[in-house]
């Protein structure tokens, strides 16, 4: 089985985030980046597919110079190749032209599945992956807990809302978006990191694809959210602020 | 291209309750922007809104849903409809089909809003940390999603409209994915909507052998301990502790979050609760959007210091 990942780098889950003076984006000069966490899932399960079945996971990756660093680790756990299309401004691409550009890239490797994380976690649009289906004319699920090959097809475990699920069957080729906690991640072994170091990755612009910048939607600007709450702030030592929280617990919600 | 169309979802009990914020969501669209409103309903589910025209969608490949048989059905509809604003409750089913539906007609689709305010369409950015806001061109379709709890069913202007039956040709070849009933994985040991007092844990706890440190403030106050998405995908805790779209809803008299970042999928399952507490360390945090107390810092050094204090009040 062929399986193309589609991932993406982020920046890192606790970073502290500043507004770019453009006020469209965010400061990224003193962050760190790494894999979009369902992402990071996404890659998990087609490399035990691959484990299981057999075949080829090839990564691939929209963005600029530093994304190789992700695309490394990938191929460090186990993925066999990678699809790095280096575009150093991103922005000028809406979600359906990145998809476009995407699908092209997927499309010329004939892939069986093809897997992406549900969402981002600095836009979360979640919707690279569907419209990638859409383009690609490949059925497709989201928000997948669990995928079983059945006969020529696959069943998958959907999530539903309020701990609900379902499965459903399609047919392959299809495109499915994974939901974190799906699986348990690896980590690189030392061999990993050695033997990536010689796999393959190719390099393609979007204008090597013949996809053109659009957007149909742009960014307005970004900005802090305004405290919908009067939160009170117990300050002072963790222990003054403990005995202020008690008292309130106490004679305000009167709980204790 | 004129006046909005809701798309509404029904649910196993009739209409999803996020449909109806949809609903005001658009009325309160029409009223601003001086155009008609209008919605889809699928099946049979009962809907009572003063809205110009209500497409009763129907037909036998409709009745699971499908992502490739709701995408062929609302790409009939508008078509027929012509509107210019198409809205959707930002619920798991339309993350499934709404981007694909957009992408029929060539447009992005906005998904999950907070708002929208002079033709600008307010989304989160990193799981709440930022906001944005997005233009879509002048002229075109505009597809938006919107966030739970974003618009207030309570504000749905109540009425009638007049009934219409679209019954789109279906072809079964279309739908490709198979469904199977929905269930859930196993009965619910725990009831978190019972409990008076939650305390829950989220990421910032670090490691499960960590997981004692809030135990003693839940036994401390009485509490259930409930958590987050990552500490029961983790398996640190039981998933039916898990509080959030994907878990359960709770209103406790008071909830208090320690290491939570309070994303949007956290927040709609929590955000009821009476007095809301956040214990975290980053005080951008957004959980600190809905608190009443907060206190900045370790949760390892607040934690324990609060199991003492309670402790102590208690005697
Ligand atoms: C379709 C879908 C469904 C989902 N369903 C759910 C759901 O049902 N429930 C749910 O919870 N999530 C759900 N999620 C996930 C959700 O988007 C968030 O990723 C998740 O809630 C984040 O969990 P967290 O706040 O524990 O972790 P994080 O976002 O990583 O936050 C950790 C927090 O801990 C703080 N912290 C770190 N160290 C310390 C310390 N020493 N002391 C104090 N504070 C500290 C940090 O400042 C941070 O704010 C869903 C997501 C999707 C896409």
């Amino acid at each position: 089985m062929k399986i193309i990942v589609a991932l993406k780098q982020v920046p890192a889950r606790d970073s502290q985030l500043k507004v770019a003076p453009s006020g469209k984006w965010i400061d990224e000069s003193d962050l760190t980046f790494e894999i979009n966490e369902p992402d990071a899932y996404a890659l998990e399960e087609a490399l035990q597919l691959k484990e299981k079945h057999g075949g080829e996971v090839i990564v691939l990756c929209a963005g600029p110079e530093r994304a190789a660093s992700s695309i490394r680790e990938a191929l460090a756990k186990g993925a066999d190749r990678a699809i790095h299309i280096e575009e150093d401004d991103l922005g000028a691409y809406d979600t359906l032209a990145l998809a476009r550009v995407l699908a092209k890239a997927a499309e010329t490797e004939k892939p069986d599945l093809v897997l992406t994380g549900l969402q981002s976690d600095d836009l979360g649009s979640g919707q690279t992956g569907v419209v990638m289906a859409e383009l690609m004319g490949l059925p497709h699920a989201t928000i997948i807990m669990q995928v079983e090959l059945a006969g020529a097809g696959l069943r998958v475990k959907r999530e539903l809302e309020d701990g609900w699920f379902q499965f459903a069957g399609m047919p392959l080729p299809a495109l499915l978006t994974i939901q974190s906690g799906i699986n348990k991640l690896r980590y690189a072994t030392l061999m990993g990191i050695k033997k990536a170091k010689s796999k393959e990755i190719r390099r393609l612009t979007a204008a090597d694809l013949g996809v053109p910048p659009r957007s149909t939607v742009t960014v307005a600007g970004i900005f802090a959210p305004p405290r919908m709450k009067q939160t009170q702030i117990l300050d002072g030592s963790p222990r003054e602020a403990a005995a202020k929280l008690v008292e309130k617990l106490k004679f305000e919600a009167r709980v204790i | 291209m004129n006046g909005i169309l809701v798309v509404t979802e029904t649910g196993l009990n009739g209409l999803h309750k996020m449909s109806l914020e949809t609903v005001a969501a658009g009325q309160q669209l029409s009223r601003e922007l001086g155009q008609p409103v209008s919605a889809a309903v699928f099946l049979t589910a009962p809907l009572s809104a003063k809205l110009d025209r209500v497409y009763r969608v129907q037909h036998d490949l409709l009745s699971a849903y499908t992502a490739d048989g709701y995408t062929a059905a609302l790409e009939a509809l508008i078509h027929q409809a012509d509107p210019a604003v198409v809205l959707f409750p930002h619920t798991y089913q339309v993350r499934d089909f709404a981007p694909k539906l957009a992408t029929r007609f060539g447009q992005v689709l906005i998904s999950d809003i907070i708002g929208v305010h002079e033709g600008k369409w307010r989304r989160q950015l990193f799981q709440g940390k930022l906001n944005a806001d997005f233009l879509p061109q002048p002229g075109t379709r505009v597809f938006a999603s919107i966030q739970a709890g974003a618009f207030r069913a309570d504000q749905l202007e109540a009425g009638a409209a007049p009934e219409e039956i679209f019954s789109p040709a279906l072809d079964p070849s279309l739908l490709r994915q198979k469904p199977e009933p929905p269930f859930r994985e196993s009965a619910r040991a725990v009831d978190l909507s019972a409990a008076d007092v939650i305390v829950s844990v989220g990421r910032g706890i670090k490691e499960q052998d960590n997981i004692p440190v809030v135990e003693e403030l839940a036994k401390a106050l009485g509490a259930e301990l409930a958590a987050s998405r990552p500490i029961c995908d983790n398996g640190w805790l039981p998933m039916e502790r898990q509080v959030g779209s994907s878990g359960q809803t709770v209103a406790p008299k008071v909830y208090v979050a320690v290491g939570i970042s309070g994303a949007i999928q956290h927040l709609v399952g929590m955000k009821g609760s009476k007095t809301i507490v956040a214990i975290n360390k980053d005080p951008n945090a957004p959980i600190f959007e809905v608190a009443d107390y907060g206190i900045i810092g370790d949760l390892f050094e607040v934690v324990p210091a609060l199991v003492d204090e309670v402790k102590k009040a208690r005697g």
